[in-house]
């Protein structure tokens, strides 16, 4: 009696499948991808989120307008100003307050601090993950020098809760022009260290360039926003198209490529360290004198109704969505998270390429795992 | 022809880029001024924080053991996640009236999240950041302190 052979041959059945994470150095995180693999090449990739969800939306309930800043540090804790920042902006925004010169030049500085900070970090892991253990020291060294100036204003290095709805907590240090003007002095000489390391090795050019391309299009339809979109051509700085703060006294240029690849991705951010720092000296000289925060009352109401307020974080647009029932505590807070949407490309991207190339994507895209799940 | 001409040209751009990086690489590693590494363990005596950095509540009192507290509990009411309780208790004063007065006022360093709001609504200025940050203890009881020194009362000229 002759047995029917089982065909064995089906793609499915010869998909490998292989766990990424949740503690892999290269996912800067607690953050599981679970890849099927058909011999080195990626077929699909699923990531699971929720490792550190701490249900942030959730607890901003709870809380008064004042105190849920402390929480929205903990999102994407590289951005921190940025993400106290976006929450006071709409509050200011409902209560139709009128803020400070100073306090507008304040968050500015300190918002393009953030993003240099944020992305000389992103430079030093990217390094990393591909090899170059020596860019991360480096790179941790010249963050060091910005980490000192929130600390010696804010008294905090990353998580700063250094905003507050009217204003800043306390007053620049006197030292804080000194200070940033040193390490701008400092910045601009070893910038072309940076590229002399990374962005003209051989090595690194073939594991980046043509790497998970993405086209205009697409970029748009996946809502890739922050400088992995800005690489694939969409035009969708937040600083540029809707200014807040000071943005609008200050001129800059969008970083924008056509290619779309890891490689233009990555540029993108070293170049908007120097539209960064551009932007920094033209403001650092002509802080204007006044009060640093418009006074309060001690209980924030906001008026009943819907607010939004987006500001550009180093990864994307933030954008936050409060609701107002007229009580002191908000009755529903949304935050439109960078990182959570730009994930969602992740899966297109990666198809089809080999798996060394997946840290390579994952890398470029700059994730910041607890603003995915916040 | 062209081919094996661009082959070898690759060949040598990378090597140049390599070297490159490489020349960065070996001045920092020969170029003893630009270490920039801060040997904490050791340094602790030299060691000085910046004087706003966020290490620690504290309650500062003065020579006479007097602090600033009245006990009002808005430190209390503005913390975010409960990590400051303020117990307060009623004395009679000499003049035969009844007074409000801080108890024990109690802060719980292990889930602080150092907001500052404390230190920034406090009516009176009683609290304050002190800039120690080895924390570290063995016994997580440590961790819940009391601020107001034992026998200390409430500076004269404070207004309740």
């Amino acid at each position: 009696m002759e047995e029917k052979v089982k065909d064995i041959d089906t793609d499915e059945q010869q998909e490998y499948i292989i766990n990424i994470g949740p503690q892999h150095p290269s996912t800067h995180g607690v953050m599981r991808l679970v890849v099927s693999l058909k011999g080195e090449t990626v077929k699909n990739v699923e990531p699971h989120l929720g490792y550190i969800h701490r249900g942030i939306e959730k607890m901003c309930e709870s809380l008064t307008y004042q105190q849920i800043i402390h929480l929205t540090d903990r999102m994407d804790y590289l951005a921190a100003h940025m993400n106290n920042e976006v929450v006071c902006l709409a509050v200011e925004k409902a209560l139709e307050i009128e803020i400070p010169d100073r306090v507008k030049v304040i968050r500015t500085l300190m918002s393009e601090l953030t993003r240099i900070q944020s992305h000389e970090l992103f430079w030093a892991s990217y390094g990393m993950d591909l090899g170059g253990q020596t860019c991360y020291f480096y790179g941790l060294r010249d963050r060091e020098m910005v980490l000192d100036i929130f600390e010696e204003t804010t008294g905090g290095r990353m998580i700063v809760s250094y905003n507050c709805p009217g204003g800043v907590m306390y007053d620049l240090h006197p030292n804080f022009q000194k200070r940033v003007k040193e390490f701008l002095k400092h910045f601009r000489k070893v910038l072309p260290e940076y590229d002399d390391i990374l962005t003209n090795n051989v090595i690194f050019h073939e594991r980046t360039v043509g790497i998970g391309p993405l086209s205009l299009n697409e970029a748009i339809s996946y809502g890739i926003t922050g400088p992995s979109g800005r690489a694939s051509g969409f035009s969708c700085d937040v600083r540029k198209h809707e200014p807040y703060s000071a943005y609008d006294r200050v001129k800059f240029n969008e970083v924008l490529y056509a290619e779309g690849d890891a490689f233009h991705r990555y540029l993108a951010r070293v170049e908007e360290m120097r539209e960064s720092m551009n932007i920094i000296d033209q403001l650092i000289d002509n802080i204007p004198e006044g009060p640093y925060a418009v006074k309060m009352k001690p209980v924030i109401r906001l008026p009943e109704g819907e607010y939004y307020q987006r500001v550009e974080t180093p990864r994307g647009e933030l954008g936050v969505f409060i609701i107002s029932d007229g009580n002191k505590t908000p009755y529903r807070v949304h935050f439109r998270t960078p990182n959570f949407a730009n994930l969602s490309v992740l899966n297109h991207l990666v198809k089809g390429f080999k798996i060394a190339d997946l840290i390579s994507i994952f890398g470029s895209l700059d994730f910041v795992i607890p603003d995915i799940d916040r | 022809m062209r081919s094996i001409i661009n082959y070898l040209k690759d060949i040598f751009l990378g090597v140049r880029s390599l070297l490159k990086g490489m020349k960065v690489t070996s001045r920092y590693f020969w170029s003893p001024r630009s270490i920039v590494t801060e040997k904490y363990p050791e340094n602790r005596k030299t060691l000085v924080m910046l004087e706003r950095s966020k290490g620690e509540v504290i309650m500062p009192h003065n020579d006479k053991n007097e602090h600033h507290c009245t006990g009002c509990g808005i430190c209390q009411i503005n913390c975010p996640n409960g990590s400051i309780e303020v117990i307060s208790k009623i004395i009679d004063t000499e003049d035969g009236k009844k007074k409000k007065i801080i108890d024990k006022h109690i802060y719980k360093l292990g889930q602080c999240t150092f907001c500052g709001l404390c230190v920034k609504t406090c009516p009176s200025n009683a609290l304050a950041f002190s800039t120690k940050f080895e924390h570290a203890v063995f016994n997580k009881a440590l961790l819940i302190k009391v601020l107001n020194k034992p026998g200390s009362q409430l500076m004269k000229g404070v207004e309740q």
